[in-house]
């Protein structure tokens, strides 16, 4: 019963934010948002908050994490800061066009929308639905489900910044794009950004998400990203979630993948208290290519939870999911991957793997790879493995010299390198090997409260 | 440099070496044959420090040190040498990272600088052609897809790279054909010299037509039951392990 109480109060909680802001929310957005924003409330009134008596939800506790008193932020909050001091912390050195978010909002206030060769368009999203309302509305809230996910109606009904990308048809950007989302308070909050990425046909982008906290604050993220890859475009998204460990994430990706489209996503989660990551994957057209890959490396009290549904709507198209994860101290974490083959999706082609190393006998991981098949002729694949590192390995390389710490940081390292190597921009690969090299080795730690100065 | 005495060893209960004594000379090469199940490569992973064995008697000198208080890392920089029966494949630590790591490991315990980067790709060219080791080989992951015979002169390599004192070669030879034979006994006497010993475990005399042996010593039921010089093996070949066990059984 008390469960329930907490439930109503919580949701309580949201509908007076939203009836007490109401004019503050509707303000500055346009009227079709605004529109989409009523009915996703009540949407959320109705769904609410998952509890853990729902599947999807079964590992990870999202009510109570919502339960705090967070501050929410409804208008951008003007803190100066240098960028070059956040560069030197963990961002990879590339040649990229740099973007911020900070706590949701478009960092830069002077400008917030910038044009890249080709006509390309990257910027603020609430900037965005005012210049460039037929774009916004043909795909905004068009593949994020806000019928039976209560978070994502959550983001919707608080919709105001994010990130906006344009790629117009034929376009290649050569760069890669680097967005990072800044969290940056004297006080608790949540942060709810919402983004949306246009790939338009034969268009082709690489993106790169760096997550940071640059304050103490015990930060929360409810983050929404739709992907609409049109015909032939190609999307290479990386991201990288470094944020402090008393903060929490919660993300939700929507891929939306038309003929022929490939995708490569790859999600290494490093920092971060509570991490849920929800990544769906719809191939809605034929000969698409679908690559999602993860790595996840934590201890003490962390907690992750990767959900991923890859949905075959159409023939002859390819998924590959590749979780991987090492888990120390009592850390504790789930895996939930289902791959949907429908009727008509003959000639899939299907593979999902999970394996995990287990540190301590403190640590643990739910694992559940799923497939449903209803088409006849596809080849398809799924497992799990939860293990420790491999005894008759490690007495290898110790016999050769190699200290017993170090031995064991070059299997975990070997073990995180089947994901590493799928990350296709050379210098971002060669920086993630850095960081992954740190992280296990706990040096990375002392970026966890680093207030921008941490040289 | 090396001094077993009366070692008894056993793995989950089970008594596998029943007190072995050897000793081992600098400049000398021992060969240490036996059926199988005699304890031959238990012998072996023991010298190494694998854990899982038990040591439930019975003490090891090398070089001034007891051996017990030393883990497998110690040994190795102290310049013991392991070659295995069935070297392991770990994807993903690739062979140079594998060896930087672990040659400069070794100096390190011996108070020496890492070797720079030129250097180590020097000295790994120069010992890879001893072995006649594809370069191809050296930049792929640890084993990882090798052939038997790949595998078995990925060890010599090893070898070459960390010019051990005392190098305990676990039947080596087996799997490999002749030519692959040739190549690696080649290897392991270019890299023989006054200062550093060998103990070589084997099945076969055939490689000992190769590395031709000091001592050759008869390792049966846990215990080494007959030492001898090469003869010996040329006599195992022809009479087979029967007669000695009967010898055994007789005592």
């Amino acid at each position: 019963m008390s469960l329930e109480t907490t439930d109503i109060e919580v949701k309580e909680k949201f509908v007076e934010l939203y009836n007490n802001n109401r004019n503050i929310l509707r303000k500055g957005s346009t009227d079709y948002v605004n529109q989409i924003r009523d009915e996703a409330f009540q949407k959320f009134k109705k769904l609410g908050l998952p509890d853990k008596k729902n599947e999807d939800y079964k590992y990870t506790d999202i009510k109570s994490l919502f339960n705090n008193g967070l501050k929410t932020f409804l208008s951008p909050k003007n803190i100066e800061f240098n960028v070059d001091d956040i560069f030197q912390c963990d961002v990879p050195d590339l040649n990229t066009e740099v973007i911020i978010l900070l706590n949701g909002w478009y960092y830069n206030r002077e400008k917030q929308l910038a044009e890249l060769p080709g006509g390309a368009v990257i910027g603020s999203f609430q900037k965005a639905t005012e210049e460039y309302p037929e774009l916004v509305k043909k795909h905004f809230n068009q593949y994020a489900d806000n019928e039976k996910e209560g978070l994502v109606a959550l983001n919707t009904a608080f919709v105001k910044d994010g990130i906006f990308l344009y790629v117009p048809k034929g376009v290649v950007i050569e760069k890669p794009i680097q967005i990072i989302n800044l969290l940056m308070d004297d006080e608790d909050g949540l942060a709810q950004h919402r983004n949306l990425f246009i790939l338009e046909e034969n268009s082709q982008v690489s993106l790169v998400v760096c997550d940071h906290t640059l304050s103490t604050s015990n930060f929360l993220t409810n983050s929404v990203s739709e992907f609409f890859v049109d015909k032939n475009a190609s999307l290479d998204f990386s991201r990288i979630q470094n944020e402090h460990n008393g903060s929490k994430q919660l993300s939700h990706l929507y891929f939306h993948q038309e003929k022929d489209s490939r995708i490569n996503a790859n999600t290494i989660s490093l920092h971060g208290g509570l991490i849920r990551n929800n990544i769906n994957v719809l191939l809605n057209g034929e000969g698409c290519e679908n690559h999602t890959l993860g790595l996840y490396l934590t201890d003490k009290g962390q907690h992750i939870d990767n959900h991923v549904f890859i949905d075959h709507a159409k023939p002859n198209c390819t998924s590959n999911q590749l979780f991987k994860g090492v888990l120390d101290d009592y850390a504790t974490g789930a895996f939930n991957g289902k791959v949907l083959v429908r009727e008509d999706a003959q000639k899939t082609q299907a593979y999902q793997a999970n394996n995990n190393i287990l540190l301590t006998d403190d640590a643990t991981i739910n694992t559940k790879p799923t497939l449903i098949i209803y088409a006849d002729d596809v080849k398809c694949s799924h497992g799990a493995t939860v293990g420790q590192l491999d005894m008759d390995a490690l007495f290898y390389l110790r016999s050769r010299g190699i200290n017993e710490k170090e031995a064991k940081l070059l299997l975990m390292y070997a073990f995180a390198h089947e994901v590493i190597k799928k990350i296709k921009i050379p210098a971002l690969q060669e920086r993630i090997h850095e960081l992954v090299d740190k992280r296990l080795r706990g040096e990375l730690s002392r970026c966890n409260f680093c207030h921008m100065n941490c040289k | 440099m090396l001094n077993i005495k009366n070692l008894h060893a056993s793995i989950e209960g089970k008594e596998i070496l029943k007190g072995v004594s050897l000793q081992v000379n600098k400049g000398e090469i021992h060969a240490i044959m036996g059926p199988n199940g005699s304890g031959k490569s238990t012998l072996a992973s023991v010298l190494a420090g694998k854990e899982m064995f038990e040591v439930t008697q019975g003490e090891i000198d090398y070089q001034g040190k007891d051996l017990f208080e030393l883990s497998p890392e110690e040994r190795a920089s102290e310049g013991i040498f392991l070659g295995f029966q069935y070297p392991i494949e770990i994807p993903g630590v690739s062979m140079v990272n594998f060896m930087k790591t672990a040659v400069n490991e070794q100096r390190k315990h011996k108070g020496l600088n890492p070797l720079s980067s030129s250097d180590f790709l020097k000295l790994m060219r120069e010992k890879k052609e001893l072995v006649e080791l594809d370069t191809g080989l050296a930049n792929r992951s640890v084993n990882e897809g090798f052939s038997g015979g790949e595998k078995k002169r990925n060890e010599i390599f090893q070898m070459a790279m960390l010019e051990p004192k005392l190098s305990i070669l676990d039947e080596t030879d087996s799997g490999l054909d002749i030519d692959a034979l040739r190549v690696v006994a080649n290897g392991v006497n270019k890299l023989k010299s006054s200062e550093n010993a060998t103990i070589v475990i084997t099945h076969y005399q055939r490689l000992l037509d190769y590395i031709v042996p000091d001592f050759v010593h008869v390792l049966y039921d846990g215990k080494i039951v007959k030492s001898g010089d090469k003869n010996l093996a040329l006599e195992l070949e022809e009479k087979g392990y029967d007669w000695l066990k009967k010898n055994v059984v007789v005592k």
